[in-house]
């Protein structure tokens, strides 16, 4: 029997990785190996004036104690990611003296043993030279800046703030999202050796092609000289997508040594050598005719970055263009800080932006004493509002309805402390899924072997979310094969070029590119060709130029599609129907159940759909219950820096998840019709939850994370 | 983490320098974070005193019984339902399925400037360099019990209902076994919050004994927190009730969460004394409880909630079958 899209598969890497099979950068064992650990600052802004390290280099085992007197001009200045470079912070730590930031790496300890280094890392003392460092918004000292400055475009159509001093009905409140960690539960590990003038690093990437080119030129090596291997990847969420500096140490210390070295941080010095999702602070007006049709949208946002580097959330890029509305203005600002610069976490952009939105969508609903999914069927649209593009499918509406349908929100009584059960009070919330459809320039090698069996090579990524099964079915699909008969290959840059795993791109971009390889295996084989085919494709998306392919060869990410770019919008959709009970004496906030229904467009491998969507409700949940990295404004520093402290849902937090898949044909956005589902089941979820506490007690929280504390007045 | 030696302990009572390994669950961290740096660690795990048993004085709990065996008790659960809670309730699985009951009792603050080296400011960890949570991150420290130099939480659970149900702990040491009354274990921070103990150097907690009494069976912990499971407490009530009808003939309230130490609520145990149980005299009691509490910025919350927190606790005693 062939398999193909749709097909209801186990996961074909699952029995390695419940065996212990599927080996991790972390579990990697090279032979000779010396072990590095991290000393990072405990200051976020000031001098390095000196180090005692007597005390370090007399611990037995001890190799070398790095730090910038002995590192500086060892890894070359190189560009941010968003600037074309490859890095997520152009912070280079052992550069010298300078310390930008909590957390920033001041030393690089190696020893024969990982009992030596961490011994040795925790004898060696820093002095500094302090100066007061600006936390965050509130702190003096921060440097404001438009993001259009740094070339971000603010949406806007009409006259927003006309349209709003006019309108019969409108809102206007002030919301605020925490700084979030991504915390893979892999370490950020990194293992690097040499050989003959060769590196080859073990490191968990999500785009292991932009890793070889960005480490070549710190290294100021040749990019063929670099292999990374990372077949494996414990969590990803975005903080492995643009290189952290750490590997350039890790690399630079192997040479230098002339053995290979092997880096795994602390749960800690994960918080401050990588990303993390910036706090923002945003302002939402919306206004409305009294039949409930949008007249005005004006979203603002602050939102942190570091001193350096111009990261930007900038989520007003979607929340401009989900609702019909004539008039529309958005402005971000970057608040540089001295902090270390933020990246990409899951929905980046969607996820704070959309809660302040759909917040104030719900906040609008009642000012218009109307039910908050009939707010959202009024005023959908299959044309974005900024450009009038329209989209290449829609169907929010469906969602909407199978959604209320199957969550039974007929039976809501819509006053808010209506709803109780005993000692709780229950609430019942509603919010708009939405994320980009990214498809990006791709490669892929498929082999079908003479005894039928078929082989896919593309150093694409599965981090976790299922791609070596999507991609395993797209060959099926392709080949006409079971997909027992099919082995995949991802996660290694000698194979052929594909995207970073960011924006949700993977199933797109791949499976799109392996299915022309195995339609044109399939022309050869009708030409009569015998014996083993291999064929090496390569797609540009529509809409991308062709050099995107040399561009991708050089590790740089060509990704098309989203709402913006082209002629036309892409996007999938979901409804989140979500319950909160409240105890009414000490308001804790619980989640009985929680409803995602999804349109987006054709689901290639259901069972690792439905995982995502799943995953993505609960992280959902967490993000807007739990997740918040604590931070003590004096220092800069962050303070609950592990998994007993930073929380995230616990099973027993989590109880009925239902995920509902609508059948959505999408002839437009790409050859397949395929939209990326990794990120959906996430946006959204934090406005439904809030949603729900306000239904529950009257008090509409407007600050993630919804606390104990933010419901006792 | 430094280097240190290992021995397993024959049961002779250590000297000053000896740190006890029990389930390493608090110990290894703090090693690891080079908090706590041991030169010897003397592992009793093969000790026994893994007792747990109950007669007609009481509920004897030797120091090595490990959480998970005591929460999942029947007996303890029937007879001292607050017990097994405080256990059931706390950590995770995989934590009561490590932790011993003595290293439970010893187990140390939460409080982030405590469990980093990198802070300066600690008092607790380092006499006289300041206090860093004092103005600074403090949502989960202390309101009761506090002092100048500290407000570190004490974080555990189990030892509320030590305290609640006037527990003994028994100590071996180089002179002998002795008794105490567990409320004198531990000592608030004072101007010496690194003295955390009454122990002396070397002495070992070999068990517990909790006296039985009416209110035993009508006791239960209730522990208010961020998530469901697994999270310290922001506030938690551990409360016995010896009732005639409706009316307190005796009251037995320990809070946690909310104190420096294992806190015995005596001023709300006094004002229920002889009072018909209800929403108005449960509030006064829980007033009476955080009359003394001093909030610092992040955990100004803590009182509040540490009060309806102890009213519902009470209520739902008071509605138990015992
Ligand atoms: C992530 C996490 C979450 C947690 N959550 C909770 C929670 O919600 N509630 C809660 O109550 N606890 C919680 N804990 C703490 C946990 O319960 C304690 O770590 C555990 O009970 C300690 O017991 P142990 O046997 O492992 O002690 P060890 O780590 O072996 O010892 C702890 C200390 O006690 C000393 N010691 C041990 N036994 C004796 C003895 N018999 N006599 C004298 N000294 C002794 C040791 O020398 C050491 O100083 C949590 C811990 C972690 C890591």
């Amino acid at each position: 029997m062939p398999d193909g899209f749709g097909t209801d598969h186990q996961r074909i890497d699952g029995r390695a990785k419940v065996t212990g099979g599927a080996r991790y950068a972390s579990d990697v064992v090279v032979g000779n190996v010396a072990h590095a650990w991290l000393v990072t600052s405990a200051i976020a802004r000031g001098r390095i004036t000196g180090f005692e390290d007597a005390e370090a280099r007399a611990v037995p085992g001890v190799l070398e104690v790095f730090t910038h007197r002995n590192m500086q001009g060892a890894v070359a200045e190189t560009e941010f990611f968003a600037k074309g470079g490859y890095v997520g912070s152009t912070i280079r730590p052992l550069e010298s003296d300078q310390v930008w930031h909590a957390g920033q790496i001041v030393a690089l300890v190696v020893a024969d043993t990982l009992e030596a280094a961490r011994e040795a890392a925790q004898r060696l003392r820093v002095r500094y030279a302090e100066e007061a460092p600006a936390a965050g918004f509130d702190a003096a000292g921060v440097e404001v800046v438009a993001a259009s400055d740094a070339g971000f475009e603010d949406a806007g159509v009409g006259d927003a703030d006309s349209a709003f001093a006019a309108a019969a009905v409108k809102v206007e409140a002030s919301y605020s999202t925490p700084t979030q960690h991504h915390n893979p539960i892999e370490l950020f590990t990194t293992t690097a050796s040499w050989a003959g003038g060769k590196l080859t690093l073990h490191e968990g990437s999500q785009f292991v092609h932009g890793l070889k080119h960005g480490i070549a030129a710190q290294l100021r090596i040749d990019p063929a000289d670099v292999h990374v291997v990372s077949p494996f990847i414990g969590g990803a969420f975005g903080a492995r997508g643009s290189i952290t500096q750490r590997t350039a140490l890790v690399a630079e210390a192997a040479r230098r040594l002339g053995r290979p070295v092997k880096l795994v941080p602390t749960r800690a010095q994960g918080f401050t050598i990588a990303t993390y999702r910036a706090e923002t602070r945003q302002q939402v007006k919306l206004a409305a005719s009294r039949d409930g049709r949008l007249q005005a949208l004006v979203h603002e946002g602050w939102e942190v970055t570091s001193r350096p580097d111009a990261y930007k959330v900038g989520g007003t890029a979607t929340t401009s263009r989900i609702y019909a509305c004539p008039n529309v203005r958005t402005k971000v600002h970057m608040v540089h800080a001295d902090r270390n610069t933020p990246g990409f976490m899951r929905s980046p952009p969607e996820l704070p932006y959309m809660f302040a939105l759909e917040s104030a969508m719900d906040e609008l609903a009642y000012a218009l004493d109307m039910d908050p999914v009939q707010l959202r069927r009024i005023n959908d649209t299959q044309r974005e509002p900024i450009k009038g593009l329209p989209y290449s499918s829609r169907n929010l509406v469906g969602c909407l309805d199978a959604g209320a349908r199957a969550f039974g929100w007929e039976r809501r009584s819509p006053a808010p402390r209506s709803m109780r059960d005993g000692e709780w009070q229950v609430g019942w919330g509603v919010a708009t899924s939405i994320y980009p459809a990214h498809i990006g320039t791709a490669t892929a090698r498929v082999t079908l072997l003479p005894d039928g069996r078929a082989r896919v090579q593309t150093a694409a990524h599965d981090v976790g979310t299922g791609a070596y099964t999507a991609i395993g079915l797209a060959a099926a699909e392709g080949l006409g094969l079971a997909l027992e008969r099919i082995v995949v290959e991802l996660g290694d840059s000698d194979l052929p070029p594909a995207p970073v795993a960011g924006g949700s791109n993977t199933t797109a971009s791949v499976c799109n590119v392996v299915i022309k390889a195995c339609e044109e295996i399939r022309a050869r084989r009708a030409q009569g060709q015998q014996g083993a085919i291999e064929v090496y494709a390569e797609n540009v998306p529509e809409g991308l130029p062709p050099d995107s392919i040399g561009k991708l060869y050089q590790g740089r990410n060509a990704l098309g599609g989203g709402l913006e770019g082209g002629k036309q919008a892409m996007a999938a959709f979901g409804a989140i129907f979500l319950e909160v009970r409240v105890h009414d004496r000490t308001r804790e906030v619980r989640v009985p159940r929680v409803l995602g229904a999804f349109a987006a467009g054709r689901i290639v491998s259901p069972r690792q759909a439905r995982s995502q969507l799943t995953g993505g409700l609960i992280w959902g949940i967490g993000a807007a219950l739990h997740e918040q990295t604590e931070i003590d404004p004096r220092s800069a520093r962050y303070m609950n820096d592990n998994m007993a402290e930073y929380l995230v849902p616990v099973n027993a937090d989590i109880r009925q998840v239902e995920v509902l898949l609508l059948d959505e044909q999408d002839t437009q956005a790409n050859p397949l019709g395929i939209k990326g589902i990794g990120e959906l089941g996430n946006v959204g979820t934090n406005a439904a939850l809030a949603n729900a506490v306000f239904h529950a007690t009257g008090t509409r929280p407007r600050d993630l994370p919804v606390r104990i504390e933010h419901l006792m007045a | 983490m430094r280097p240190f030696s290992y021995d397993r302990a024959a049961g002779a009572p250590g000297d000053a320098g000896t740190t006890w390994l029990a389930g390493g669950t608090t110990l290894l961290d703090l090693m690891k974070l080079d908090v706590m740096r041991p030169e010897r660690l003397a592992d009793i795990n093969g000790l026994g005193l893994a007792e747990v048993r109950l007669d007609a004085q009481g509920l004897h709990l030797g120091a090595l019984a490990r959480m998970a065996e005591v929460a999942g008790n029947a007996e303890v659960q029937r007879h001292f339902p607050v017990v097994a809670q405080s256990l059931a309730l706390a950590a995770s699985q995989q934590l009561r399925n490590m932790a011993s009951l003595g290293g439970n009792v010893l187990q140390r603050t939460r409080c982030p400037y405590f469990r980093d080296p990198s802070h300066a400011a600690c008092n607790k960890r380092n006499p006289g360099s300041g206090c860093g949570a004092m103005d600074g991150a403090n949502r989960l420290q202390a309101v009761l019990g506090t002092s100048d130099a500290c407000i570190a939480a004490y974080p555990g659970d189990f030892a509320q209902a030590l305290v609640a149900l006037d527990a003994e702990v028994t100590l071996r040491g180089a002179a002998g076994e002795r008794r105490m009354r567990f409320a004198d274990l531990h000592v608030q921070p004072g101007t010496t919050p690194e003295r955390e103990t009454t122990l002396r150097p070397g002495e070992l907690i070999t068990g517990f004994t909790v006296p039985a009494g009416p209110w035993a069976a009508r006791s239960l912990y209730l522990k208010v927190r961020d998530r469901e499971s697994y999270a310290f407490a922001l506030a938690s009530a551990a409360v016995a009730l010896d009732l005639d009808g409706k009316v307190v003939r005796e009251a037995r309230i320990a809070l946690g969460g909310v104190a420096t130490v294992p806190w015995r609520a005596a001023e709300a145990e006094a004002d229920l004394r002889g009072k018909v149980l209800d929403e108005a005299s449960a509030t006064r009691a829980a007033e009476a409880a955080f009359a003394a509490a001093r909030t610092h910025g992040e955990n100004a919350f803590k009182p509040e909630l540490g009060r309806r927190t102890l009213v519902r606790a009470l209520l739902l005693a008071k509605r138990m079958e015992a």
